[in-house]
């Protein structure tokens, strides 16, 4: 999101060591070139980590297949289960053959929002470049489900058949509106709530070393600094996992309207 | 001095926006304070609710995630 102008000068202006936007710079993994389409930079760096994380955790760690499972073995099951009863409350018995799809979003979040939480680390998820594809083919799967599935009546959808006559335009106009700003909203969520965590930390770690330049009451700011620092990074373990939980459960509250578009 | 008034009034716009962040706020208090009272009054219900209060404050947050937006086009796109 910020450029890499922006983030040194205000950097000099402001008396700071450090933009606290400097963290979300996309920059080249090897060598200073320009970014293109295929470079490798440190958003794919992270995001391969993520995938890397995730097939220890689902196939290293369930390899044994014990009775009694072991820690990750543990972790993974609880995983399956809490995405599997997700799909199955709130979109239904026939949205399960999307729970791969649903999982894999999950998972892929809820790891780049975690290995985001790592000293010096990059998180992926904050960048809206990354979850606006995820958001966007949520909304394809959608509406081509919804229009395969039900046809010409997906579009009851928009039809509000319990509202008064008269009503019904006005609402239908509303609820096209709605649907269209869906990957709007769902893909701004999540890098929002990502970037604007991190950079609240980067923010009281810029001024954590104010140490060596304060004079009298001013050498609290750096106590005080580290403690704003220990709660929002707690804060921030439990936004990383609450926005996964939302994007997902969105996901299957978007499924069950396209498989039961009745009002 | 530099920039010009135009400017100037973008950006005042793009920090106007954080009173949409006040607005987000009420919101999902609201939302999650109302959720609480029900819960307390019947908590054996309330574990099957929690998905739907989630929804609820995802659907009260993006409207101030749309100041945020708003923000971001004053000051990137206008």
């Amino acid at each position: 999101m910020a450029t890499e102008a922006t983030g040194a000068e205000h950097a000099d202006a402001a008396g700071l060591a450090f933009h606290p936007m400097d963290q979300f710079i996309v920059k080249p993994l090897f060598g200073d070139g320009p970014v293109g389409l295929f470079t490798v930079t440190n958003v794919t760096l992270w995001m391969a980590l993520a995938v890397v994380a995730i097939f220890a955790l689902l196939v290293l760690g369930t390899s044994s297949k014990a009775t009694v499972p072991g820690r990750s073995q543990s972790i993974a099951e609880l995983a399956y289960g809490f995405i599997r009863k997700m799909v199955e409350d709130v979109a239904g018995k026939d949205a399960l053959p999307f729970f791969p799809y649903i999982m894999t979003l999950f998972m892929f979040i809820v790891f780049s929002n975690f290995l985001g939480l790592l000293p010096m680390a990059f998180t992926p998820t904050s960048h809206i470049a990354v979850t606006a594809p995820l958001a966007l083919l949520v909304f394809l799967t959608v509406t081509v489900v919804g229009f395969v599935k039900n046809g010409g009546a997906f579009l009851g959808l928009f039809w509000v058949s319990s509202a008064p006559l008269a009503l019904r335009p006005v609402l239908a106009l509303i609820e096209v509106i709605s649907y269209f700003v869906r990957p709007v909203s769902h893909s701004i969520r999540l890098a929002g709530n990502m970037m604007a965590g991190h950079a609240v930390i980067k923010v009281f770690a810029a001024f954590a070393p104010m140490i060596t330049i304060s004079v009298g009451i001013g050498i609290l700011v750096t106590p005080l600094s580290i403690l704003a620092i220990t709660a929002m990074y707690a804060l921030e373990i439990l936004v990383a996992f609450i926005q996964a939980y939302v994007f997902t459960i969105l996901t299957c509250v978007y499924l069950k309207d396209a498989l039961h578009p009745a009002h | 001095m530099e920039g010009d008034i135009a400017q100037m009034g973008a950006y005042l716009g793009a920090g106007l926006t954080a009173f949409g962040m006040g607005g987000a706020a009420i919101g999902v208090g609201n939302v999650v304070g109302n959720f609480l009272a029900g819960a307390l009054r019947n908590p054996s219900a309330a574990g099957g609710q929690t998905a739907t209060m989630f929804i609820g404050v995802a659907f009260a947050e993006a409207l101030g995630i749309f100041s945020f937006l708003v923000a971001l086009l004053l000051m990137f796109a206008v």
